[in-house]
């Protein structure tokens, strides 16, 4: 356990290192030595900034984030239990899923407003919706016959059928999609503020910027850094509860 | 049809329309159980054994015929059927717990928890596996994976029990292990039993009737009755005389209907 815990902080803590030794006699404007960005730390994020900017931003995150996860595996189910709508959804979700979401945020801007939250939150759930929604309809597809033969021969109703069957076997693939939105959610939500918002994480850095306030700018950045392992962190804590079963289904079936 | 019959199999028929040429798995099969048989079916590979099944089960539509259970038509999975199928490992839930997959289809028919635990308990106890409740199905061996899936059709207490090539994929010990197991609980709980085998001395050694099967498009070949006493043991039953004369007969006529025999052209 502390092995573990000792390799995984090894590398960070070496380019922590070597970040502080390499910058730590810089006179660039734009590279202050991180002495100076640690000690700005404290003083950027007071209480003010993290009620006005951190906490808004991350609560537009987890609103399109569960808008996207719910709208993405009850479409993602519909999709992947009936080979009808798939044949006719499939091109359409190719052509949307290879559009890059940043692309959107003007778009979505134009009838939502650039400065409320509603453009924010559509931009993050419509960038976040994708990997969720194709890897439920996979999942969903490739549920075992056999698995869906019993639940039918023991008459499961459809919600039984739905809850503790279809769901809980694509379960393994709709995590995956989940995994990939979070990283996505994460970016939307810095850029979604790049354009015209004045409150927020990553309206905060633009601003930083350009007011030459750089070591309070990489401040913001190492924060984001850091929300960004604490959330992945969260999700593989709640992964790794509820997805127990399949790594000792994977295991044992590597066993045999 | 009397009274008596628990499943009840009338020129049942299955063409796959599929792509192209349709193809006739069944051609005309009839058969029944009555209540508290122990039939077995075997016929050559490839003899639409599953389909048989599969349409019995009501989870295939058939193309002709009728199928009942207890007196009513059967067009969908029949409340008082329960199917135990070959692939163990791909039939139990993996997310759930031994004792949730056996309870799994009990809180479906509404019964209350304390009735659900009694019945699991029950069920567990009757295929010996009280203490791997907890366990994860993934977590147990291939015999014992197949006795959960046992256990859960016996708790769900159906009229009439299928099981499909159920030991196809057990190792030798355990599978005559559970041949006892299934002879045993069918005598105890007075269920009928349809049992499809693709195993010759199995079919024998279990069925109080064997139904031979022809090869595609399928027919009943012939229904032998097992004149052997109900009380069978793995040694003494398979080296009797009679077994052997019966298992020999069983043999030749799955021969004969490699070879395309069927009982019109006989």
């Amino acid at each position: 356990m502390i092995r573990r815990a000792l390799v995984a902080l090894g590398l960070p803590a070496v380019l922590i290192v070597l970040w502080w030794l390499l910058s730590a006699n810089s006179t660039s404007f734009f590279w202050p030595p991180l002495s100076d960005i640690v000690a700005a730390f404290p003083r950027t994020w007071t209480a003010d900034p993290i009620r006005n900017d951190v906490l808004p931003s991350l609560a537009r995150l987890a609103a399109g984030y569960l808008t996207a996860l719910v709208a993405g595996v009850a479409a993602g189910t519909a999709i992947g239990s009936s080979r009808t709508l798939r044949s006719l959804a499939e091109p359409a979700l190719e052509f949307l899923r290879a559009v890059p979401p940043p692309v959107l945020i003007p778009v979505i801007a134009l009838f939502a407003g650039y400065t409320g939250w509603t453009a924010k939150v559509i931009a993050i759930a419509l960038g976040c919706v994708w990997p969720i929604l194709l890897n439920t309809v996979e999942g969903v597809r490739s549920l075992d016959e056999v698995l869906r033969d019993t639940a039918r021969s023991y008459r499961l109703g459809r919600s039984a059928t739905l809850r503790h069957v279809v769901l809980r076997g694509s379960s393994p693939l709709i995590a995956t999609g989940a995994r990939q939105a979070l990283s996505i959610g994460v970016i939307l939500m810095v850029v979604s503020e790049l354009f015209g918002a004045n409150r927020g994480l990553g309206a905060a850095i633009v601003q930083f910027q350009r007011g030459f306030a750089i070591p309070q700018m990489w401040t913001g950045i190492v924060l984001l850094g850091l929300l960004g392992v604490t959330l992945s962190g969260l999700f593989r804590l709640v992964e790794h509860r509820y997805l127990a079963w399949y790594r000792g289904l994977r295991q044992a079936e590597r066993g045999v | 049809m009397t009274p008596t019959a628990a499943l009840d199999v009338a020129g049942l028929a299955k063409t796959y329309a599929g792509h192209g040429e349709p193809v006739e798995a069944v051609r005309d099969l009839t058969f029944r159980l009555d209540k508290g048989e122990l039939v077995c079916i075997v016929g050559p590979s490839g003899a639409g054994k599953t389909t048989l099944l599969r349409c019995v089960a009501g989870l295939l539509e058939t193309t002709g015929g009728r199928i009942s259970l207890d007196g009513a038509p059967v067009t969908g999975p029949p409340a008082g059927m329960a199917v135990v199928f070959q692939e163990y490992g791909r039939s139990l839930f993996p997310w759930l717990t031994v004792r949730r997959n056996v309870e799994l289809p009990l809180r479906e028919k509404g019964l209350s928890r304390a009735e659900r635990t009694a019945k699991v308990d029950a069920a567990l106890d009757s295929v010996g596996l009280r203490d791997s409740a907890d366990a994860h199905p993934w977590q147990l061996s291939g015999g014992m994976q197949q006795r959960v899936a046992i256990a859960r059709a016996v708790a769900y207490e159906p009229s009439v029990l299928l099981m499909d090539e159920p030991f196809a994929a057990v190792d030798a010990q355990t599978r005559a292990d559970l041949e006892d197991l299934v002879r045993r609980l069918w005598r105890r709980l007075g269920v009928t039993v349809l049992f499809v085998t693709h195993d010759i001395d199995e079919a024998v050694y279990l069925g109080e009737r064997v139904l031979v099967l022809s090869n595609r498009p399928t027919v009943v070949l012939e229904d032998v009755r097992i004149d052997l006493p109900d009380d069978r043991d793995q040694l003494a039953t398979r080296s009797a005389p009679r077994f052997a004369e019966l298992r020999s007969h069983v043999y030749g006529l799955i021969q004969l209907a490699k070879q395309g025999h069927r009982p019109d052209t006989a």
